[in-house]
């Protein structure tokens, strides 16, 4: 077993190997920041536009409540989407994944690393779209402070949630080649249930059920209702205890799914 | 050999694929949506083998012989389909920490470090993976530095490396953690003929330095001839031989070569055995084994001979013959 400095030492390493390969693909990475930013974009335009034809809001929300929703859903989206089921099939079909098997370490570990370091390159580019956005829309944040305090925990969360769930879905590549089609099914729930589409007030009222039971509304629109001042301090605590679960519940997918994956892919090979 | 003093106990130690097959055609296309068909193909077909802790062993085989398919159910990556293997006395596809840590498997045709950035980045990477103290990574590392060239390499990117560069690199970062089993598949391929010598020359001194087993598939001869006091056959997932070198070219090389230095004058050779060349004052003939020294007695009495050299033929062509029998 690897003691805590052991840990410590190889996130260390992982990390900074991460932070200097992502600091290389800085131009590909403010390209897929802008796409980032664009989709809360549109859908703030959107909503805006319809709560001035409604007279004003759209299920109590207007358009500088809408603003700081999309402002805030940005960040956390940012700060919690893993790009893991782009690339997963790519190294399970050109052998990189047979040479991370070969040592001592499970490969989630260099995910984990890669993609937080690929969120803190990228803020250089997001904080300033994140001012221009405040400076143009007037976003309301009206947060309760104990709520605030709750945000760190419940980024961290919905990171590893998010990040354990695409893990396991990627997993999937050692068992078809039509793993495009799953994603993209995936990412449209996500989409659309995560509450990017619409704030999840907007949804009927069985839909939101849908989305309370799921896990992607805790993973990106929570936080973010947290931050505007939707979520207080009561509700922001029950729902960081069903992150915890999600994260539980992800992490059992995971050690399930990758024992089944492992066994497939060594007797498949590559 | 006694199970302490095997590195490596195979023990009927197979591999079947199961391939997917479908019919050319829609028809077929449509068919197989619903019911897919596969063909089991073996790959390896219990193989037998031991290996003795620091001996150098040549895999050879053409290629889909089954040599990399072997390689990789040692290594950990592959399940075999029945059989048993074990190395340094764990079950590999348990793939156990501390057999890992034990290993390396450098593939020619793939690389492990990381394109974007320089070498020693991947270098320091594997120090943390491999948990190496600061002190023990800085002298392993500076002695593999030496003896493969490297230290002009190191701040380079991946990238910008040429494919022998790289491959040196590749090598040191798969013996950073000095393993005990080395599984080397292809590892001069695509290499110049100045840098095959030197990774060879490489290959044998941590060999000779460590005291570690080395399992090595090539199919450059020269890799072979120049390692591998041991050579294992395998061809069509079976092994045919497994043994010296140089009783792998008694046992199948059915010809010798006769090469004769003659005096002036014009002869017919035909009578004597295969002519392979034939040019005034010196010939070459291919006879059969057990006729040489027969024939050479007969070439010294009926033609006057300067000198007379009798040669297994090149080891290529003996194993050449190897493969095109389809069993031994």
């Amino acid at each position: 077993m690897r003691s805590v400095r052991d840990w410590a030492s190889l996130y260390a390493a992982f990390f900074r190997i991460s932070l200097l390969a992502n600091l290389q693909y800085r131009a590909s990475g403010t390209i897929w920041m802008i796409g980032l930013v664009l989709e809360p974009l549109v859908f703030l335009v959107v909503w805006s536009t319809v709560a001035r034809s409604e007279g004003g809001s759209v299920a109590g929300l207007d358009p500088r409540d809408l603003a700081a929703y999309y402002i805030a859903l940005l960040v956390v989206n940012h700060l919690t989407f893993s790009w893991i089921m782009h690339t997963f099939e790519y190294r399970v079909r050109f052998g990189e994944l047979g040479f991370e098997l070969l040592r001592p370490i499970h490969p989630i570990h260099g995910d984990i690393c890669d993609n937080v370091a690929y969120k803190l390159v990228m803020l250089i580019v997001l904080l300033p779209a994140v001012a221009v956005l405040t400076w143009l829309f007037e976003p309301r944040f009206a947060p309760d402070p104990g709520a605030l305090a709750l945000l760190v925990p419940a980024l961290v969360l919905g990171l590893a949630v998010r990040l354990l769930l695409d893990w396991t879905l990627a997993l999937a590549a050692f068992w078809t080649t039509r793993v495009t089609a799953i994603n993209q099914t995936y990412f449209a729930i996500v989409l659309f249930l995560s509450g990017r589409v619409a704030p999840i007030a907007l949804l009927p009222g069985w839909l939101q059920d849908v989305a309370g039971a799921l896990p992607f509304y805790w993973t990106v629109a929570f936080p973010a209702e947290l931050a505007t001042g939707r979520v207080g301090f009561a509700a922001g605590l029950r729902g960081l205890a069903v992150q915890l679960v999600w994260v539980l519940a992800a992490l059992g997918l995971i050690s399930f799914g990758w024992r089944r994956s492992l066994r497939r892919f060594t007797a498949v090979g590559t | 050999m006694s199970e302490a003093e095997t590195v490596i106990q195979v023990r009927a130690l197979s591999k079947t694929y199961s391939v997917p097959v479908r019919e050319p055609g829609v028809r077929a296309a449509v068919r197989s949506l619903f019911r897919r068909e596969t063909r089991p193909v073996a790959a390896v077909r219990e193989i037998e083998l031991d290996v003795a802790p620091g001996e150098i062993v040549g895999f050879l085989g053409p290629n889909g012989a089954g040599k990399t398919t072997t390689l990789k159910m040692l290594a950990g990556l592959l399940h075999p389909s029945a059989g048993e293997a074990r190395v340094l006395g764990f079950v590999p596809s348990e793939r156990r920490h501390d057999f890992l840590r034990q290993i390396t498997l450098v593939m020619g045709q793939r690389n492990q470090l990381v394109w974007d950035i320089p070498v020693a980045d991947s270098f320091e990477r594997n120090r943390a993976i491999y948990r190496l103290g600061p002190a023990l990574f800085r002298s392993r590392l500076d002695e593999l530095v030496a003896l493969l060239e490297l230290e002009p390499l190191l701040r380079k990117p991946v990238r910008n490396l040429s494919l022998g560069e790289r491959m040196k690199c590749e090598v040191a970062a798969a013996l950073l953690h000095q393993p005990r089993v080395l599984f080397l598949d292809e590892p001069t391929i695509g290499l110049d003929v100045t840098m095959q010598r030197r990774l060879r020359a490489f290959i044998a001194e941590y060999n000779q330095r460590t005291g570690a087993t080395v399992l090595l598939t090539s199919h450059y001869m020269a890799d072979v001839e120049a390692l591998c006091r041991r050579v294992v056959v395998i061809h069509h997932g079976r092994i045919l031989f497994d043994g010296a070198l140089q009783d792998l070219v008694q046992r199948f090389s059915a010809h010798k070569t006769i090469v004769l230095e003659l005096g002036p004058g014009e002869f017919d050779l035909r009578g004597y055995g295969e002519v392979v060349s034939q040019e005034p004052g010196r010939a070459a003939l291919r006879v059969p084994k057990q006729a040489t020294a027969k024939l050479t007695g007969r070439l010294l009495a009926e033609l006057p001979v300067n000198d007379l050299t009798i040669a297994d033929p090149p080891i290529e062509e003996v194993i050449d013959r190897v493969f095109s029998q389809e069993a031994v």
